[in-house]
């Protein structure tokens, strides 16, 4: 397949730091979108501040690099005014789960059909290292020098309390399984949300002794387990360990915000020949 | 229950200045509101829920101001005239996002009906305080284009201004009412679609190679042209300075260009985006120069005034922002004394005694305290100077 | 009509905006008539001090609210007390019987006529809301030189709830055919 239409060529190498996993979710994305049968002219891809928020400068489609956290706000916008786009988010953990967690969990509350793709490296990667919500408890970051005392989100059942329809969690160490989930979430019809793990050997593995992308990889492998397995462990077991795959996908196409309020556009005209 | 179909309405009707903004906005095209609702502009947005969906058009109530911000960012560049609405605390919120349309060069409008700051302050009194946070409540030089309706008939004549410059350049605008013209019932007529004439935003040629499509596009006018999502151009847009490709290069050649001309795009076109009334006569030796709401008392007390023989004019601005520097640097040059009555402890005055230069004293008269000023206030000060 | 300016003022809950609004849109209905209506708003729109004003003018209305009102109406006595003093020379307040005016008796002299509004809204309606209506009554028949008593009618009809067109148009009339000695002051300065 051609991988390479998807890409701004004459804009590579990428920014991101040798290790970075990044380019792995990227890579996972460009594999889906290009299975999903998707119109790639007829895609926008919208991301925010951060590593992540660069996403969209290398990927050939109608791209937008917003401002801090905005990112899901002006996908509700560009889909609910014209519903015929697929529209893409690509945020990071402190763009979508902190400055942006507002809009996340009010776009999975309308159910609008937008494809989320959380970058997950659990730290502030382009600004140096600051803590972010995801962030473990205990560890270290620029702003948190005596160990972070926040306690991290479980954004997976954030956005399942806030009504999300499809919510997976894919990992770097595993992009054939990313692939799969970002290309079940492109065909979901509906909000859907995928946090996607991500290493940061730079920001945040120096600072944490993670070593280098090699190891982070394997220490991800080891706290993650699929989501079939998963069900199976005690809750002892679970401590520590997160599902892998997709955790949540209802089918409610009807429910669908831009469906809901063509209904009315609807109804209205139907009233106004009458 | 039965939902109210919209019908076209009756040329000479009571409506009230917010109203008249959804009416006007409709006229000119608009498809697409988001927002988030705040005292004193909510029926902006109830107008539009209630009227959008009968023309096919979206409404959108957002969980913040600063997403109803972005949201009509997006929406004008999935190719939909778009506004939002608010007042002085959500105008706040959402000057990233409006720094961000300045940026990538997106039409919007937003209407802000300023009620008494700072802070919650008074809620359902009006206020012009908000006239610097419109110019400087961005990081970054940069222009804006702001008008300010004086009354119902304005605030539907304007906001069918607003959303052509808004087109026209590429450029959010900034509608600036206050709480006494939004809430006002006035009678006004409502125009034609014939009599309205609209303007719609500049498109790259539908058969032009995307490959070689330039977003930002260096032309003669300095406007380039847009298009719209999902048209096949796949072009990049970024809060960060660009070149006409759309990417950032990190260059401060860059940076300094491309600040330049978007100052230009605007500067170089005052004159289709300075907006004003005035009745000076060559004998006046005073004259009352004011903006929305408090032009009402200005033009009120010059009329008055003039039976009883004071010689004293009125000039009334409509756009704020770009300041009618020369206009009014003319106006010193003719009389000896301006006042500026405003609503605020002093914010437009700074602008009108730097246009003045020394030629004419200027002398404000301020209310900040959510009373409009009043004719006989303005006609003391009058007396005292003529 | 030279600039005539007509302020209602209340308690939150009397209606007396939506008079407000139903007397500018009465004005609408005449050709060449300008109208200005405001009002105050605020938290106290429930039970506190409530106020609309219309301005009609056939020249173009400058200052939109009310400078000095030629027709002041006050349902309640905080009304009374806070614009009572604010009439323009030959203009006229209708005060609710339940006011009491001595303190500016003197002063307003002709220009007073205290009506039992509240009370003929509660015992004749049978809700005080009413009052309102009985207040269009009244201002429509100093008024009706220049503003059809119909066109007022007709503006009730278009506001007012369908279910409740009936009892509010009993209302009305009950205001309009209130009398008012003929003192040159009411029907005056039009």
């Amino acid at each position: 397949m051609d991988f390479e239409k998807y890409l701004r060529i004459d804009k590579l190498p990428h920014i991101w730091c040798p290790g970075c996993g990044h380019g792995t979710i990227l890579n996972s994305f460009i594999r889906a979108f290009a299975e999903s049968g998707l119109d790639q002219d007829k895609t926008v891809v919208i991301s925010g501040i951060g590593c992540s928020g660069r996403a969209t400068g290398y990927l050939n489609f109608d791209t937008l690099h917003t401002t801090h956290g905005r990112a899901i706000a002006f996908a509700a916008g560009v889909k609910m005014a014209n519903p015929g786009l697929n529209v893409v988010v690509m945020t990071g953990d402190g763009d979508g789960s902190a400055i942006g967690g507002n809009h996340l969990i009010h776009a999975a509350r309308r159910n609008i059909d937008l494809t989320v793709i959380l970058f997950n490296n659990q730290i502030y990667g382009m600004t140096g290292g600051q803590f972010s919500p995801m962030t473990p408890t205990g560890d270290q970051a620029t702003t948190a020098p005596y160990g972070n005392i926040d306690q991290n989100f479980d954004l997976a059942k954030l956005v399942e309390g806030a009504g999300g329809g499809f919510i997976a969690r894919g990992a770097t160490h595993d992009p054939r399984q990313l692939k799969k989930i970002y290309l079940a979430a492109l065909k979901h019809k509906g909000f859907s949300f995928v946090e996607s793990f991500s290493q940061c050997p730079v920001s945040y593995g120096r600072q944490n002794k993670a070593g280098d992308a090699v190891e982070m990889l394997k220490k991800q492998q080891e706290d993650t387990v699929s989501f079939k397995k998963w069900q199976e462990l005690s809750f002892e077991e679970k401590q520590g360990k997160y599902p892998l795959g997709i955790l949540k996908e209802v089918e409610n196409p009807e429910s669908e915000y831009t469906e809901s309020y063509q209904k009315i556009i609807k109804k209205l005209k139907k009233e106004e020949a009458f | 229950m039965k939902t109210k179909i919209f019908k076209p309405k009756k040329s000479a009707v009571l409506t009230q200045g917010n109203q008249a903004v959804v009416e006007g906005a409709l006229a000119a095209g608009v498809e697409f509101f988001a927002g988030y609702p705040i005292t004193p502009a909510s029926e902006i947005a109830e107008g539009f829920a209630r009227e959008l969906p009968q023309i096919g058009g979206k409404f959108l109530q957002m969980e913040d101001e600063i997403a109803g911000m972005a949201a009509v960012i997006g929406a004008s560049l999935a190719g939909k005239k778009a506004i939002t609405a608010t007042s002085g605390p959500g105008f706040a919120l959402k000057q990233e996002n409006l720094g961000f349309a300045t940026m990538i060069e997106v039409p919007v409008v937003v209407v802000n009906v300023q009620r008494v700051g700072p802070s919650t302050g008074l809620p359902t009194a009006p206020s012009q305080g908000d006239v610097m946070q419109t110019r400087w409540g961005r990081n970054g030089d940069q222009e804006i284009i702001a008008l300010a309706p004086s009354s119902v008939a304005e605030s539907y004549e304007l906001t069918i201004k607003a959303v052509n410059l808004s087109e026209k350049f590429r450029q959010p605008v900034v509608l600036l009412l206050d709480e006494v013209i939004g809430h006002l019932r006035e009678k006004i007529h409502l125009k034609s679609k014939e009599e309205i004439e609209i303007y719609n935003r500049k498109k790259p040629e539908s058969n032009q190679n995307s490959d070689q499509f330039l977003p930002y596009q260096l032309t003669d006018d300095l406007i380039p042209p847009m298009a719209d999502y999902g048209s096949g151009f796949k072009y990049h847009t970024s809060g960060l300075f660009h070149d006409q490709s759309g990417f950032p290069d990190g260059k401060k050649e860059t940076a300094k260009f491309m600040q330049d001309r978007l100052h230009n795009k605007l500067h170089n076109n005052l004159d289709q985006i300075i907006f004003y009334e005035k009745n000076i006569r060559s004998d006046d030796n005073a004259a009352v120069l004011s903006y929305g709401s408090a032009a009402r008392a200005a033009i009120s007390t010059v009329n008055t005034a003039r039976k009883d023989n004071l010689k004293a004019g009125w000039f009334k601005l409509q756009t704020i922002w770009p300041f009618a520097e020369e206009a009014v640097a003319e106006l010193a040059a003719q009389v000896d004394t301006i006042i500026v009555p405003e609503l605020n402890q002093g914010q437009l005055i700074r602008e009108v005694k730097k246009a003045a230069a020394g030629r004419a004293k200027v002398i404000g008269i301020n209310s900040y305290a959510g009373d409009l000023i009043r004719p006989e206030e303005i006609r003391a000060l009058l007396e005292e100077v003529l | 009509m030279s600039r005539y300016e007509i302020r209602l003022s209340g308690a939150g809950g009397q209606g007396m905006i939506l008079a407000g609004i139903i007397l500018a849109e009465s004005g609408v209905m005449v050709d060449d008539l300008n109208v200005s209506q405001s009002q105050s708003y605020g938290p106290e729109s429930r039970g506190g001090a409530s106020r609309a004003e219309v301005v009609f003018d056939e020249d173009q209305i400058d200052f939109p609210k009310v400078i000095k009102p030629d027709l002041l109406v006050c349902l309640t006595q905080e009304a009374f007390n806070q614009y009572g003093e604010d009439l323009k020379n030959y203009g006229v307040i209708i005060a609710d019987s339940r006011i009491d005016t001595t303190k500016l008796k003197d002063k307003l002299k002709n220009n007073l006529y205290q009506l039992n509004i509240l009370d003929l809204a509660a015992n004749k309606i049978g809700k005080e809301i009413s009052a309102n209506m009985v207040v269009l009554g009244i201002i429509a028949k100093i008024i009706q030189k220049k503003i059809p008593v119909e066109f007022i009618k007709k503006a009730i009809i278009e506001k007012v709830p369908p279910q409740t067109v009936d009892d509010n148009m009993e209302a009305f009339e009950l205001g309009f055919q209130l009398k008012l000695d003929k003192r040159s002051y009411a029907y005056g300065r039009i």
